[in-house]
């Protein structure tokens, strides 16, 4: 039941983008049309399930103080929580390599279409946001872990998609001074919907 | 490389016309993040622009070396270390900017114009060019922190570097700060406003 909370709390209370704002380069470059922006959403939302549980055993197994326990009583205080950054990275940066491999192979015309920002999702800050957020927030077990990477990236792709969806809409229907439209009428639309979405915030599930 | 790149526009690009926020849309996280006062956004943007630099000289030194299917480690590795070396050097010379913002200097790992530079320019150009173009990207970061910075601060804490700008006779005549300033959905709009005034200058830009 709880991970089950956790899960709703991680799609609208904690939402990525509107609530801590993460992810947002990917997010305004990508949400030009709905299609492009899901396939991203799914890939972003795949990753956060594999690499949250991931560094959830990292953490809990190798760098968290008193981790190395298992190995025998004399690693007990090996505290080698220093190291978290680049460890996170360095599966972060692993699976991206490998996501971008199989897109590449068995969906060319998305790989076409998302260009660099694949490579991009390495860095994109809400991945390695939400295994931080694992850290600080110290979660109980896998499954929780699991719960809250879905539910984030989930979260996320309700993101992408509905700006995407807006920004379609206005391309056809409305009058944007000339300057304004693309990029930066996304940026404002964007900024009116965290203002939205802080209404979540201090919601208890 | 066959054609001849021109070093300036490699260097000077980037300040309005190829702006990597504005224009290439990278690295909006941390302008959302750090803006909230000037001071650190003039450290972040001092940062960054010495880590861009570096790590594209680095990463086009051995460019040629890099197997294709693990660059994006060894670039993150680049990367890091070079963090690393840059929080080291702040808490040793800026110690109160480094504690506020260390969380930052950590995330500049994870700021999409390094990646983003790395990989469309650094990894096809020599040393030099690199160095400038870094260089360049990361001096156009810093202005845009810099304006927002500046913007955030007046408006929503009536102060610039800490000092108070807004005379108290102000707030005496019922002038309140902004506190929306403060949160980050205005940075947001902001930098729509910034892109809105530099696109009404520069109309070739497509958006």
């Amino acid at each position: 039941m709880e991970n089950f909370n956790i899960f709703i709390r991680s799609i609208f209370v904690d939402n990525m983008i509107f609530a801590y704002f993460l992810g947002m380069c990917s997010f305004l470059a990508v949400s030009k049309n709905v299609k492009t922006a899901f396939g991203l959403g799914l890939a972003v939302t795949f990753m956060l399930a594999i690499t949250l549980p991931i560094n959830y055993l990292l953490n809990t197994y190798v760098l968290k103080e008193g981790a190395l326990a298992w190995l025998g009583p004399e690693y007990a205080h090996v505290d080698l929580s220093f190291l978290s950054l680049i460890m996170f990275i360095a599966v972060i940066a692993s699976m991206t390599q490998l996501v971008e491999m199989t897109v590449e192979k068995f969906a060319p015309s998305l790989y076409a279409s998302l260009g660099i920002f694949l490579p991009l999702i390495a860095v994109n800050c809400a991945i390695l946001g939400g295994s931080l957020f694992m850290q600080q927030r110290d979660f109980p077990s896998v499954g929780t872990s699991i719960c809250a990477g879905i539910g984030w990236g989930i979260g996320w792709v309700l993101a992408i998609t509905a700006i995407a969806a807006i920004r379609e809409r206005l391309a056809n229907y409305s009058k944007i001074p000339k300057p304004l439209q693309g990029v930066g009428i996304t940026f404002i639309l964007t900024g009116l919907m965290g203002i939205a979405f802080m209404s979540f915030l201090g919601i208890k599930i | 490389m066959a054609e001849k790149i021109k070093l300036k526009e490699v260097f000077f690009n980037p300040f309005s016309k190829n702006n990597p926020v504005i224009v290439q849309i990278l690295g909006i996280c941390s302008v959302l993040a750090v803006t909230a006062k000037l001071e650190p956004s003039i450290v972040m943007g001092f940062s960054v622009i010495a880590v861009l630099a570096f790590s594209n000289v680095i990463i086009s030194l051995i460019r040629n070396t890099i197997p294709t299917n693990i660059r994006i480690i060894v670039q993150l590795v680049v990367v890091a270390g070079l963090v690393v070396v840059v929080n080291q050097l702040l808490l040793a010379f800026a110690y109160d900017v480094a504690m506020q913002l260390s969380v930052f200097i950590s995330l500049i790992i994870t700021n999409c114009i390094l990646m983003g530079r790395l990989e469309a320019f650094a990894m096809a150009n020599r040393p030099w060019p690199s160095f400038l173009d870094g260089v360049g990207n990361g001096i156009g970061y810093a202005l845009i922190l810099i304006i927002v910075g500046f913007f955030r601060e007046l408006l929503g804490s009536g102060t610039l570097l800490g000092y108070q700008v807004v005379p108290d006779a102000f707030y005496e005549a019922g002038y309140v700060n902004n506190g929306l300033m403060i949160l980050p959905p205005m940075a947001l709009i902001l930098v729509g406003c910034i892109i809105w005034v530099h696109r009404s200058f520069n109309k070739d830009i497509e958006g």
